[in-house]
């Protein structure tokens, strides 16, 4: 029994035998080569190029989908790397004077600019080299038609053991394959950590003599969050380490039992308990915790740190895996709900002064059809692969919902004429999150098939206070009788007319509220995955009738105070 | 053909690496000019990331940009622009 030290790299406990990945030096052949070959030797390294470069922009459309933009980024420097005209002239220079074959000199080049980046004194450059490491390996193996070996024959989960993992080789490693990662090199900050920690597999890097150390087929313990290895343990150490596995896991399952459970009142009345989303990878996290849905898939992300438009590709990919893995759950995409001035590199737009009250979310999209159409027709597209549904944010009347409509219309015509199928019939509802729009939530309801209120906007518009300002952030209120009095009025708009009507603010997640709001009548809560066991207890644990009379009793408050610390009472009180 | 030349001190705080040297990248090759960034004596092609990543230019350090084309004079503002913020 050995034990080995690193940097804690990526949290938990993993069991398994080391696999090791070596260090793979290819030898490259040197061939001399007749003058009269080098247009066919030029020939040959366009292809590899080109053939990388299918490679790379897969992979990474894989990544987006798996571990977000982020992860995927990483693979914008190796594309660079690939198309770098410096190189490309070098090698091609090089192969005229010494008429010796490609891949030889692409090699000899690849090192020469390894050597000159690694021996520069800068921690980004040297990260670097791997990027060039790695791309420089791929157009290796496609000049010598050589396959890359990835992990699809291994039979059982093992602990990855190499030198360094470059970012294709942690790409090509599926979770189900393996169970924890460690590295001789590399910091908390590296591509490794990294991915390790998006794939929640336990990792520890920088332990200097891991492939040294450990022989293949070793059984390891892995901690990741003390940076231990320990190498074939023996039985009594395997027993405690296997028992702090589960303790681990513990802390989570016992709150989970409640997950699979439906949400009924004691009373026997269902709600729905939804999920809040970003990004396409927190769908795992949304199933382990028993959300029936989602209930907010924001589409912001799309748009954010870069410079150009995201595809309609881009947009399909992401909603058809959303789509797809909570099939036949329900899923509520909101649409662009950005200021007009998150656009300032594509367009000059001028500054909004108050940008809470300026060009933004649907004005936006209602203005700029074109950016909006890219949207709509991606969740039609992807609405034949699941339960899909869409939500316009910061509806203020019934104009913008017809306008809205027919902007939907027409992308369905686009589509139609492309012979692209959509579900025609997909659901349409309107967030309401305006003051106006909850004044007038009767005449917005003969428009869309769903309500969902947005407190955190409608707080702040109907208490005038921003936030984020320090000096007023104590007027932010969500249980002021204003507000309470406007949910009220938009559930009962909302049911009047046979819609459905949930809530994808903060409050509805808040254990304190969802008293009150049960009792108002709402249909679904959305949050973030990590309070929905909580929220889906508490929901269980009382009468409908009971919370009815808890919000009659909350409307007749008079402060928000008043209401947030009655409805306080009277959940430490069911909760006994 | 229109040639241009402006020198500038990096103000990025990454340097000319990273996220600023890919930008740099990209600008530099949508325009038809001719691009070289010099910094001492080491002259690199200002379209290519390993030219520019060679330089080691971190903050503080001068550089000249030298572009020659008929778009050489956008091609110089654009680039100034990233050598210049200072995010």
């Amino acid at each position: 029994m050995i034990q080995l030290k690193g940097i804690a790299a990526a949290g938990g406990i993993s069991v398994g035998p080391a696999h090791k990945i070596g260090r793979e030096e290819l030898t490259v052949p040197r061939q001399s080569i007749k003058p009269e070959e080098i247009p066919v030797q030029i020939q040959l390294f366009e292809e590899a190029l080109i053939k990388t470069r299918k490679e790379i922009v897969a992979l990474q459309k894989r990544i987006a989908v798996e571990m977000g933009q982020e992860q995927a980024e990483i693979f914008d420097a190796h594309l660079l790397v690939l198309e770098d005209r410096m190189l490309i002239e070098e090698v091609i220079l090089r192969l005229k004077q010494e008429c010796v074959n490609v891949a030889y000199i692409f090699s000899e080049v690849l090192k020469k600019y390894i050597n000159v980046f690694s021996k520069i004194e800068d921690e980004y450059l040297k990260e670097r080299v791997v990027d060039v490491n790695d791309v420089g390996k791929r157009i290796l193996h496609n000049l010598l038609g050589r396959e890359r070996k990835e992990f699809e024959d291994l039979k059982e989960k093992v602990v990855v053991v190499a030198h360094d993992l470059s970012p294709s080789d942690t790409a090509a490693m599926h979770k189900q394959k393996v169970c924890a990662f460690i590295t001789d090199i590399g910091g908390k900050t590296s591509h490794t950590a990294i991915m390790a920690k998006s794939l929640e597999i336990p990792a520890v890097v920088g332990v200097e003599e891991a492939t040294t150390k450990i022989k293949a087929g070793d059984i390891l313990i892995v901690d990741g969050g003390t940076g231990v290895i320990i190498i074939n343990p023996d039985e009594e150490t395997l027993r405690a380490y296997q028992q702090e596995e589960l303790k681990l896991k513990g802390i989570t399952e016992g709150f989970l039992s409640v997950k699979d459970l439906p949400a009924v009142t004691l009373d026997g009345k269902a709600v729905e308990i939804v999920a809040n989303i970003e990004l396409p990878e927190e769908v795992p996290s949304v199933k382990l915790h028993g959300a029936q849905g989602i209930g907010l898939y924001r589409t912001e992300f799309f748009y954010m740190n870069r410079r150009d438009l995201p595809s309609e590709e881009e947009h399909y990919q992401a909603y058809k895996y959303v789509a797809e893995e909570m099939n036949p759950l329900p899923v509520i995409i909101r649409t662009l709900d950005l200021g007009g001035d998150k656009f300032l590199s594509q367009f000059e737009i001028p500054k909004d002064m108050q940008p809470f009250l300026g060009w933004r979310a649907i004005r936006f999209c209602l203005a700029r059809p074109d950016i909006f159409k890219v949207q709509l027709r991606a969740i039609l597209r992807a609405s034949v692969h699941g339960k899909l549904k869409l939500m316009y944010p910061m509806i203020s009347g019934i104009e913008e919902l017809q306008q809205a409509k027919k902007i939907l219309d027409e992308a369905k015509k686009e589509l139609k004429d492309r012979g692209i199928p959509f579900y025609n019939d997909i659901e349409v509802g309107a967030m309401i999150e305006v003051p106006s729009a909850a004044m007038t939530a009767d005449l917005l309801a003969t428009e869309v098939d769903f309500f969902s209120i947005g407190t955190n906007d409608l707080i702040q518009y109907s208490l005038a206070v921003d936030r984020t300002n320090e000096k007023v952030a104590y007027l932010y209120e969500p249980a002021h009788p204003a507000v309470l009095r406007l949910i009220k009025n938009i559930i009962e708009a909302a049911h009047n007319a046979g819609i459905r009507v949930g809530m994808c603010g903060e409050m509805a997640g808040e254990p304190a509220f969802v008293l009150v709001l049960l009792g108002l009548g709402l249909d679904e809560f959305s949050m973030p995955p990590l309070v929905i066991p909580e929220v889906k207890s508490i929901i269980r644990s009382i009468k409908l009738s009971d919370a009815q009379a808890i919000a009659k009793e909350a409307l007749k408050l008079s402060t928000g105070k008043e209401v947030a610390e009655f409805s306080q009472v009277k959940l430490r009180k069911i909760l006994g | 053909m229109v040639s241009v030349k402006k020198k500038l001190i990096v103000k990025n705080k990454q340097g000319l690496h990273a996220r600023p040297a890919a930008l740099f990248v990209q600008i530099a090759n949508k325009f038809d000019a001719r691009i070289t960034v010099k910094r001492d004596k080491e002259r690199v092609n200002g379209k290519s990331i390993m030219g520019i990543l060679m330089l080691g230019a971190e903050k503080g350090s001068a550089i000249t940009i030298e572009a020659e084309g008929d778009d050489a004079n956008l091609a110089i503002s654009e680039l100034e622009k990233i050598v210049n913020t200072e995010g």
